[in-house]
């Protein structure tokens, strides 16, 4: 940066200390933990027609992709995939409205709010398989049936309300309340000022809650096992499979999983870039 | 635009009237019995150092704070207990609390979109605002997109298309660099002329408060301390706190208890005549048509005497040099002794 070297600076510029090194070293040995099985898995999901569940490659092909809409023997794919989407999405809808409800409630302390604050979070901290244990405990004291729509989407949602609440109250935290009081002053109602004021101004913080309810639910093992009754869901069908039988479609089916996942997280990226550039752009162009 | 024709405001005894307000946060109190009468389309600025109570008493009179005591008039209605659009007022807040999502046609419209007005009307006349304020061009434009002295031009007209029979500013001109501040001021004081309003200011810079109001009301610890017409409380600043705050004054022990003696009418000479007092010069600061010399004496409170140029250059001092600060007995004002 410097001609001649004869600063002292440049001395101190030269080179990075050692411990950059070996902490770099050590990140990337921690990536290569992180997606090197999943790499592995992705490579051999495009395995051959005759190929097996470990390398070498026998040629490549789509057939395991194919295999998986093709109802088994032993796993409905497409059906236990129906069944998450649906459940991830009233998972995430449930929780967007609660968990919003509860940031905008919390923005003044109320007596006992700090208790009803942790009794709302705690389950964060309880063992998960233990509350779909005593869910289902509880379902068949009382003599109903676990299903999709009532017992796992309970069991769930102690595990999204709290993160989703959590992310509100942080998205909330942030928000102006003199934009409240401008709408006020504006002769806006109460229902008005939620519609056209608070609510689209908070709109990224809770685009990105209901993004991570839904993910959180559409890979929720612990909660959903023992509660779901008969009819499983996608990472529930996927676990029974890898337990009874092994074929390269497990890995078209973590291929897919994947990807879906990696879709949800872009499209709602891209939602949340899209209102944030609006809204701050300061290019001067009209 | 104002409202000055409509039946009932030919009664009215004042604009905006406050009768024994006060605002407890928990144990804490925030105004203290504060009443004020301001009179018809005049401008009125709150005074005082920060926390001493001036945003929430606006802040009532908006009716975004509720009254813990005392009622609040406006034009001869009592609005205490009012939400804040029934009251007649509009309020134009310290960070302008544009809408980041709308345009800036769609914000200032934003109150007749939410009393039913048609999209075509209320463009039309929120277009008619945007000119008022000379924002025409920017009509499309999110508040994002916009200079903090062009966000400030949008929030007002926001607050003005209600035709609101006050205005209530906070701090309006804080977030402004000097340029810009003094050039948003003329032109708040243009707008309150030509609409015949009148505007509540509430600033703590006591130039923006000489140079705005009719009437400056100088607070402290919730209370009033003073106000008047701006040359009234500086020519005779009721209190110590007072002429401190407004500063261009020397506190000084009088014969009678504590005397404020404006520091451009002390010179620097010799103990011959009037009143005096000693000390070094501790800095010497030139502003163009006068320079102030600051002296450090013995009261342990700075005192300073603001010399036109060509006097301070035909007898210059430096920092350091022993000097004697002169003052006619004649411009010696006696100090009450209120507590603020």
């Amino acid at each position: 940066m410097m001609v001649g070297g004869r600063s002292h600076a440049a001395g101190a510029g030269r080179g990075r200390p050692w411990t950059f090194y070996a902490l770099a070293g050590l990140f990337g040995l921690f990536l290569l933990f992180l997606y090197g099985p999943m790499l592995v898995i992705y490579l051999l999901s495009f395995q051959g027609p005759n190929g097996g569940v470990t390398f070498p490659m026998v040629g490549t092909s789509l057939v395991w992709f194919a295999d998986i809409v093709k109802p088994g023997q032993m796993a409905n794919i497409p059906a236990s995939f129906q069944r998450s989407i649906a459940l991830a999405t009233v998972v995430s809808l449930v929780t967007v409205v609660i968990s919003v409800a509860a940031g905008l409630g919390f923005r003044r302390r109320f007596a006992g709010s700090g208790v009803l604050f942790y009794l709302a979070v705690a389950s964060l901290v309880m063992p998960s398989l233990l509350v779909g244990f005593g869910i289902g405990l509880g379902f068949r004291v009382l003599g109903l049936d676990a299903s999709l729509f009532t017992s796992a989407l309970g069991a769930q949602l102690t595990w999204t309300l709290p993160f989703g609440m959590f992310a509100m109250f942080a998205v909330v935290n942030r928000f102006d309340r003199s934009y409240e009081e401008a709408a006020s002053d504006l002769g806006a109602s109460a229902w008005q000022r939620l519609i056209y004021v608070t609510l689209p101004i908070l709109m990224p913080g809770i685009i990105g809650v209901g993004m991570g309810a839904f993910t959180l639910s559409y890979d929720e093992y612990a909660r959903t096992t023992l509660v779901i009754g008969t009819r499983n869901t996608l990472p529930l069908e996927i676990y029974a499979l890898i337990s009874s039988a092994t074929s390269p479609t497990l890995f078209a089916i973590g291929t897919v999983t994947t990807a879906v996942s990696f879709m949800i997280i872009g499209v709602t990226l891209w939602a949340i870039y899209r209102i944030q550039r609006r809204r701050a752009a300061s290019a001067p162009s009209l | 635009m104002g409202r000055s024709d409509e039946a009932g405001s030919a009664a009215a005894r004042f604009d905006v009237e406050l009768v024994a307000v006060t605002k407890r946060f928990g144990t804490v109190v925030a105004v203290d019995g504060l009443s004020l009468r301001v009179p018809h389309r005049s401008y009125c600025c709150l005074l005082g150092p920060s926390g001493c109570g001036k945003t929430s008493t606006l802040r009532m009179i908006a009716g975004h704070e509720a009254v813990s005591d005392g009622d609040i008039l406006i034009w001869d209605r009592n609005v205490t207990d009012f939400p804040p659009l029934r009251r007649g007022t509009a309020m134009m807040f310290q960070n302008y609390a544009l809408f980041p999502h709308k345009s800036c046609i769609d914000n200032v419209a934003f109150s007749l979109k939410m009393r039913g007005v048609r999209k075509a009307e209320r463009h039309a006349r929120a277009h008619k605002f945007l000119t008022l304020v000379q924002m025409e061009g920017f009509a499309e434009r999110l508040p994002g997109q916009l200079s903090g002295g062009q966000q400030q031009r949008i929030a007002l007209a926001r607050a003005l298309i209600n035709q609101p029979q006050v205005l209530l500013l906070d701090e309006p001109l804080s977030a402004l660099d000097t340029f810009l501040r003094v050039q948003m001021r003329t032109e708040l004081r243009r707008l309150q002329r030509d609409l015949g309003i009148t505007f509540i200011h509430v600033t703590h810079a006591q130039d923006e408060a000489m140079a705005l109001a009719d009437l400056v009301v100088v607070m402290d610890n919730g209370r009033i301390c003073q106000m008047g017409a701006p040359h009234e409380v500086f020519d005779r600043p009721a209190s110590a706190f007072v002429a401190r705050f407004i500063g261009g004054h020397n506190v000084l022990p009088g014969p009678r208890g504590p005397i404020a003696v404006r520091a451009d009418r002390c010179r620097l000479g010799s103990a011959s005549s009037g009143s005096y007092l000693r000390g070094h010069v501790s800095t010497v600061e030139y502003q163009g048509t006068v320079v102030r010399v600051a002296l450090a004496t013995e009261l342990g409170e700075p005192v300073s005497a603001i010399v036109p140029d060509h006097a301070f250059f035909a007898n210059p001092v430096n920092p350091g040099e022993y000097v004697t600060l002169v003052w006619s007995e004649s411009d010696a004002h006696p100090l009450g002794a209120t507590v603020c």
